[in-house]
């Protein structure tokens, strides 16, 4: 199995505060992993660190094998990293179709193109509405972000991580805040992802990483509990204890 | 266009369309309507490319600035400075008043455009500021608080003299405009441009798809600072003159004040608003110069608590009660 | 040389004495609510131009002329801030900045019809006009009682924000708002109590400082990119901070007017320039 996304020693503090605490991790091809723990244990600052919004104090970060630890935020998504927000980063002010348009505008790295027009450039928006037609929400295309439905956006977010078609994804509560009538549809999508690309999902609904992970990882205050299989997981006295009362029932 | 799916819509969202040509009209019609206020109508034309200018950094790429003067009073002396000492010829006067804005658009936008918010806005100040006093100082090439002097102009290709009536001029400063106008279009509805609203709309976004954004909106802001200074240059080439007044914050204040009436971030604020305030001022401030102030005070107040979107933003939102009427 | 320097050093010591007077309201209005208030200058402005009519228009000595626009001042600011600016704290930056640009020029207009486009001629008191002698050398009365009451305004508040239990909640929400509020801080009325204060400061500091910087029409926007020099230098929220910033910038641009007149704004702005880029929060500031 080949290693797309891997960290070495990461650490990170803030002064006397430590975020992220000597995570070795690895992310396989084809993966599909869940990073889990309680809250404040520092996934969303783990995943800060992997994509660049927050440079480490210590450790290397490595995708696809080359060590993009220097590198900024920009160049490690041209390398195939794309991510979710936890709370929808969206251009509420424009279209669902441009949303997702600038991302693969980007990804084919003709976002700086001053000459052309948006609307010749066929192939891009063409695939964007393909993209939109897989998830399911090509009738919301010419609609703004900001009138659709919490749920709705939360498709539209990873739409546009999926428009930068990366061989690594970063799923960053992809359920939250959304009603669980609605949740269905976003279980389907990260379902259906491409069996190419390597996806970890940080979540909290112990449902849908248990359905969809193969292999989960236990972040508690910055450092990694343990890892391994579902099973191993749900049986492992000490992970049941630092969640007591923090199950979900669903 | 009603029936049109979304993606068709998004397709043909550049097609000029024919409310476009609206100003174009009006503006040759000033012409012959208008004879005796060409002087006015020249400022006018000039005071839109300026807004347009500002329009790109202020309305699209979201960068709030009060220093915008600095690249129009960069373009001014320039061209000023090149018609005294090297040559009177226009054409060249406002490639070299559009060169040096760059620089100076590109310098300081390398160095400020790292800030954001209150920093970055004083930069801008603190840069026109800094501008300014050079040129008070710099007497012996910018005339310093009295001006610069000895201006002349050559005629356009040597063919079209400037004439006493601003006919000339008029043309002049049309025909550089719609030049002007046709690239600034052009460049909204580029992906360049539409970047540019990403980055204001939600710039942790655009970093998370790759987007070089601090290029961008580097490239953007000399852009606009050559856009500017070619403003500048027109002026100075049309009135003959440069002063101090070119690099104030009044005049950074003034053209800010300008697009917002007319709707930041749409292209046609600049049109709107320009023509608006410079006849306005024209009119009233004749009346009572003392009192313009406060009432652009009041309409400056009254616009943000009431009129985000300036006159045309006003104008959507009765378009769009009309519809819902239907 | 020694001469020069120490004259640099007191008439600097003075303006940056008035300088931060005037700012520190702004400091920490700005960084309490975030608000952007290019507006800042009216009140020092207004403080200004009531202190000299009380004085010069009805004979008010000077001390009572001064404690009246602080009071008058400060009362404007809470009408102000509760009708107007509460309803733009959640507003994008654009708007702030039009909004209080709107209302400078409001100002303006009206001092001018008001007062004339001319500075106000101002009146020391007897008391304080003259020379002192410091045994070593004289220094202009004036300006060496501008140095003292300043310090002295500068102690008390300094010690009013560490000692008192105002101060505390201010530096608590200033810190973090959301935890402050939390806690059970009522952040909107303080924020009102301290845009009083803030503006009655500035006030005080017009009318003191009357002297220095003169009272004209164009006061609030001229001398405005030197209020936000000393605010953003200093580090928005910072109450030491702006002091530092108000020293730098009132010697320093006193320095560069005494030793390089042809160039003297020049080299200022061109310092602030480079402070802000290197410390882009400011000396104090939070980055």
């Amino acid at each position: 199995m080949t290693t797309v996304l891997e960290t070495v020693g990461l650490a990170k503090q803030f002064g006397g505060l430590v975020v992220a605490n000597n995570i070795d991790f690895r992310l396989d091809a084809g993966a599909r992993h869940a990073l889990i723990g309680p809250n404040g244990a520092g996934k969303t600052t783990f995943v800060n660190l992997i994509t660049g919004r927050l440079s480490p104090s210590a450790g290397r970060i490595l995708l696809n094998g080359g060590d993009i630890t220097a590198l900024r935020q920009e160049e490690r998504v041209r390398r195939g990293l794309g991510r979710t927000f936890q709370i929808n980063t969206l251009f509420k002010g424009l279209s669902v179709l441009e949303n997702v348009c600038l991302a693969i505008g980007e990804h084919a790295g003709l976002g700086g193109q001053m000459f052309r027009l948006v609307g010749t450039r066929r192939s891009v928006v063409a695939q964007a509405f393909a993209l939109l037609e897989r998830l399911g929400i090509p009738d919301d295309a010419g609609r703004l972000v900001k009138e659709l439905p919490y749920g709705k956006q939360r498709l539209v977010e990873i739409a546009i991580a999926l428009g930068l078609d990366p061989s690594v994804l970063l799923l960053d509560e992809p359920a939250a805040g959304v009603p669980s009538a609605e949740n269905r549809v976003i279980l389907d999508v990260i379902a259906q992802l491409p069996a190419s690309v390597a996806v970890l999902i940080i979540e909290h609904d112990m449902e849908l990483v248990f359905r969809f992970a193969q292999r989960i990882t236990v972040l508690v205050q910055g450092a990694i509990l343990m890892e391994g299989t579902p099973a191993e997981i749900a049986a492992d006295a000490r992970v049941r204890e630092v969640y007591l009362g923090e199950r979900h029932h669903d | 266009m009603a029936g049109a799916s979304p993606v068709e819509q998004f397709i043909r969202a550049h097609r000029l369309r024919l409310i476009e040509l609206l100003p174009w009209i009006v503006a040759v019609l000033d012409y012959f309507a208008f004879g005796d206020y060409l002087p006015l109508g020249s400022q006018i034309l000039i005071m839109i490319l300026f807004a347009l200018s500002l329009d790109l950094v202020l309305g699209y790429a979201g960068i709030v600035t009060l220093g915008h003067a600095a690249f129009f009073g960069a373009g001014a002396y320039a061209a000023g400075i090149y018609s005294v000492h090297v040559s009177g010829e226009p054409l060249s006067g406002l490639l070299v008043g559009a060169l040096a804005a760059a620089v100076v658009g590109l310098v300081s936008g390398a160095v400020i455009l790292r800030t954001t918010g209150l920093t970055l806005l004083m930069l801008t100040l603190a840069i026109t500021s800094l501008l300014s006093a050079a040129a008070n100082d710099a007497g012996f090439i910018t005339g310093g608080n009295d001006g610069l002097q000895g201006v002349a102009i050559s005629p356009i290709l040597g063919m079209f003299d400037f004439d006493m009536f601003g006919r000339t001029a008029y043309l002049y400063c049309l025909a550089v405009l719609f030049v002007a106008w046709l690239f600034v279009r052009r460049l909204v509805h580029s992906p360049f441009g539409r970047s540019l609203v990403g980055i204001r709309e939600n710039v942790v976004r655009m970093n998370a798809i790759g987007a070089p954004v601090r290029r961008r909106l580097l490239t953007v802001y000399t852009i606009s600072a050559a856009l500017a200074g070619v403003a500048g240059g027109l002026l100075t080439q049309t009135t003959q003159f440069v002063g101090l007044t070119v690099l104030s914050f009044e005049r950074s204040g003034a053209i800010v004040i300008m697009l917002v009436l007319g709707g930041v971030g749409r292209l046609y604020g600049a049109f709107v608003g320009a023509t608006l305030y410079m006849i306005a001022q024209d009119q009233l401030a004749e009346m009572d110069p003392i009192f313009w102030d406060f009432w652009i005070g009041l309409l400056l107040v009254l616009i943000v608590l009431f009129a985000r979107g300036g006159i045309l933003g006003l104008a959507d939102q009765v378009l769009l009660l009309i519809r819902r009427r239907r | 040389m020694l001469e020069a320097t120490v004259s640099i050093l007191f008439l600097g010591l003075a303006y940056a004495m008035i300088l931060y007077i005037i700012s520190v309201g702004l400091s920490v209005t700005m960084g309490l609510m975030g608000f952007v208030n290019l507006a800042h200058g009216v009140f020092a402005m207004a403080g200004g131009y009531i202190t000299v009519t009380l004085m010069n228009r009805y004979g008010v000595p000077f001390g009572v002329a001064l404690l009246l626009a602080f009071i008058a001042v400060a009362f404007l600011g809470v009408v102000l801030e509760r009708s107007l600016y509460a309803r733009l704290y959640g507003a994008g930056e654009l708007e702030q900045v039009l909004f209080t640009i709107g209302l400078v020029f409001m100002a303006v207009a009206i001092v001018r019809k008001l007062w004339g486009p001319l500075p106000q001629p101002i009146t020391l008191p007897a008391a304080l006009s003259g020379q002192i002698n410091l045994g070593f050398r004289t220094f202009p009365t004036y300006r060496s009682f501008l140095i003292a009451f300043s310090l002295t305004l500068t102690v008390l508040l300094w010690l009013g924000i560490e000692r008192t239990n105002f101060g505390a909640r201010l530096r608590a929400a200033v810190d973090n708002r959301r935890m402050a509020e939390s806690l059970g801080i009522n952040t909107s009325r303080l924020f009102t109590l301290s845009f009083a204060l803030g503006s009655g400061l500035a006030a005080l500091g017009g009318g003191l400082g009357a002297d220095i910087l003169a009272l004209y029409p164009g006061y609030a926007m001229e001398y405005l990119v030197y209020f936000l020099m000393v605010v953003a230098v200093g580090g928005l929220g910072s109450i030491r901070g702006p002091f530092v910033a108000a020293l730098l910038l009132g010697i320093g641009d006193t320095a560069c007017k005494y030793l390089v007149p042809q160039l003297g704004a020049f080299f200022i702005y061109l310092a602030m320039i480079g402070l802000l880029l290197w410390r882009p929060a400011g000396l104090f500031g939070r980055a």
